[in-house]
């Protein structure tokens, strides 16, 4: 099954043409890795595929339900992480959110952190938060903007393995990244 | 779209949105005896009016706080991706904003009725008016909010935006006091058409404020 199909797109921000011509299709267990220079439009490229974004030309179409997870974090600082986490799996509507969040949550190695409010989080561990609430959604395409940026080596890490299991289970990925990510048989989607 | 609200209307109360709202419509109320003078039977006459402007000024204050922070943390882009359309994101926060501002700003008119003497033939009135003209008032809120979010010293432009927009609603609010015919009904209809327009226009700003 066919989880996303991009054709002929081009990206476009504030009337100047970033890419164009892409074309990418990712079936169950797939991943694509985008890769560039700064400002070269992947984070605008992501954002057209979760349909943040008006395509400047071409078409996307998405097989599934969609994570995304982009620059901020989207949790109420006021709120417990945990807390913070359930919220939008109740949004996802997915069964089991409780124990769905607090698995997440270890998956990232949170769990001593899921009454600590949001807003006492560092860089690091929102990013691994904004992570969780991904793994919790149980969606099947995975859209995320520069994953590892703040994450220490061992995060990293989990977040490749993270990614294996997601693809194992017949998920599919599109990462962007400046940085090394072990992302294996990957379409790469250099801009 | 019901967690989306409660946790607007949590989020408002638990940052003191209510103390504030209730704090300055009290305080613009007691600005006009100070400025034209104690006369008992002046303050009674222009008391409704004076309620409607302080709830006009009031509805205003929380507008930096309905969308642009929910734009920059990313809030608006999780609900979209999981396909709630920008209009659904505004409509919901009308009906969120109305639940947190309505009500304190109703129990503040009962001590502004005290303070500018009013009858009770008038703050039932008013009380009947601003139960009316309050979705309204929610809803240009919002979208007034959709569409100064990402400016820069949103507040003072949200002023210039909102209150001409806001004119008719006082109109017809200060009208029911007079005890014209239809007053109330009028007021109703105004509240009705800003109700169903501006969430579509709150949509687009939402949906442009994106890109």
């Amino acid at each position: 099954m066919t989880l996303l199909a991009a054709r002929g797109l081009a990206v476009a921000r504030g009337g100047r043409w970033l890419a164009e011509g892409i074309e990418l299709t990712l079936e169950r267990g797939g991943a694509a890795l985008v890769t560039g220079p700064n400002g070269a439009g992947k984070s605008s490229l992501l954002r057209v595929l979760a349909g943040l974004l008006a395509p400047a030309a071409g078409t996307v179409a998405r097989g599934g339900r969609v994570a995304w997870m982009g620059e901020a974090a989207a949790l109420d600082p006021e709120r417990a992480l945990a807390e913070a986490l359930r919220f939008w799996a109740a949004q996802d509507d997915v069964p089991a959110a409780e124990t769905r969040v607090a698995a997440a949550l270890s998956a990232v190695a949170l769990d001593d952190l899921a009454d600590v409010p949001v807003r006492l989080l560092s860089t690091g561990q929102r990013r691994r938060a904004a992570l969780a609430r991904v793994v919790a959604s149980g969606a099947e395409l995975w859209l995320l903007d520069e994953p590892a940026s703040g994450l220490d080596a061992a995060a990293v890490a989990r977040l490749a393995l993270l990614l294996e299991g997601h693809r194992g289970a017949g998920g599919a990925a599109v990462v962007t990244t400046h940085q090394p990510l072990a992302l294996p048989d990957a379409i790469e989607v250099a801009l | 779209m019901t967690a989306l609200i409660w946790r607007d209307v949590r989020r408002y109360y638990a940052g003191g949105g209510a103390t504030l709202l209730v704090s300055f419509f009290l305080l613009v109320a007691t600005l006009f005896p100070f400025a034209i003078g104690p006369d008992a039977t002046l303050l009674a006459r222009v008391g409704g009016g004076v309620i409607w402007a302080a709830a006009l000024l009031a509805a205003l204050l929380p507008v930096e706080r309905l969308v642009a922070p929910d734009l920059d943390s990313g809030v608006i882009d999780q609900l979209i991706v999981r396909g709630r359309t920008p209009v659904t994101i505004a409509l919901a926060k009308v009906v969120a904003h109305w639940l947190a501002f309505a009500p304190p700003l109703l129990f503040a008119t009962l001590v502004a009725a005290a303070l500018l003497d009013l009858s009770a033939a008038q703050l039932l009135l008013v009380l009947a008016g601003l139960a009316l003209g309050t979705p309204g008032l929610a809803a240009l809120a919002v979208a007034t909010a959709a569409l100064t979010a990402g400016v820069r010293g949103a507040g003072a432009v949200a002023g210039l935006v909102m209150l001409p927009l806001a004119v008719p609603l006082l109109i017809f609010g200060a009208g029911t006091l007079t005890g014209g015919g239809g007053g109330l009904e009028l007021l109703a209809a105004t509240s009705l058409v800003l109700l169903v327009g501006t969430p579509i226009a709150a949509g687009a700003a939402i949906r442009a404020a994106l890109e």
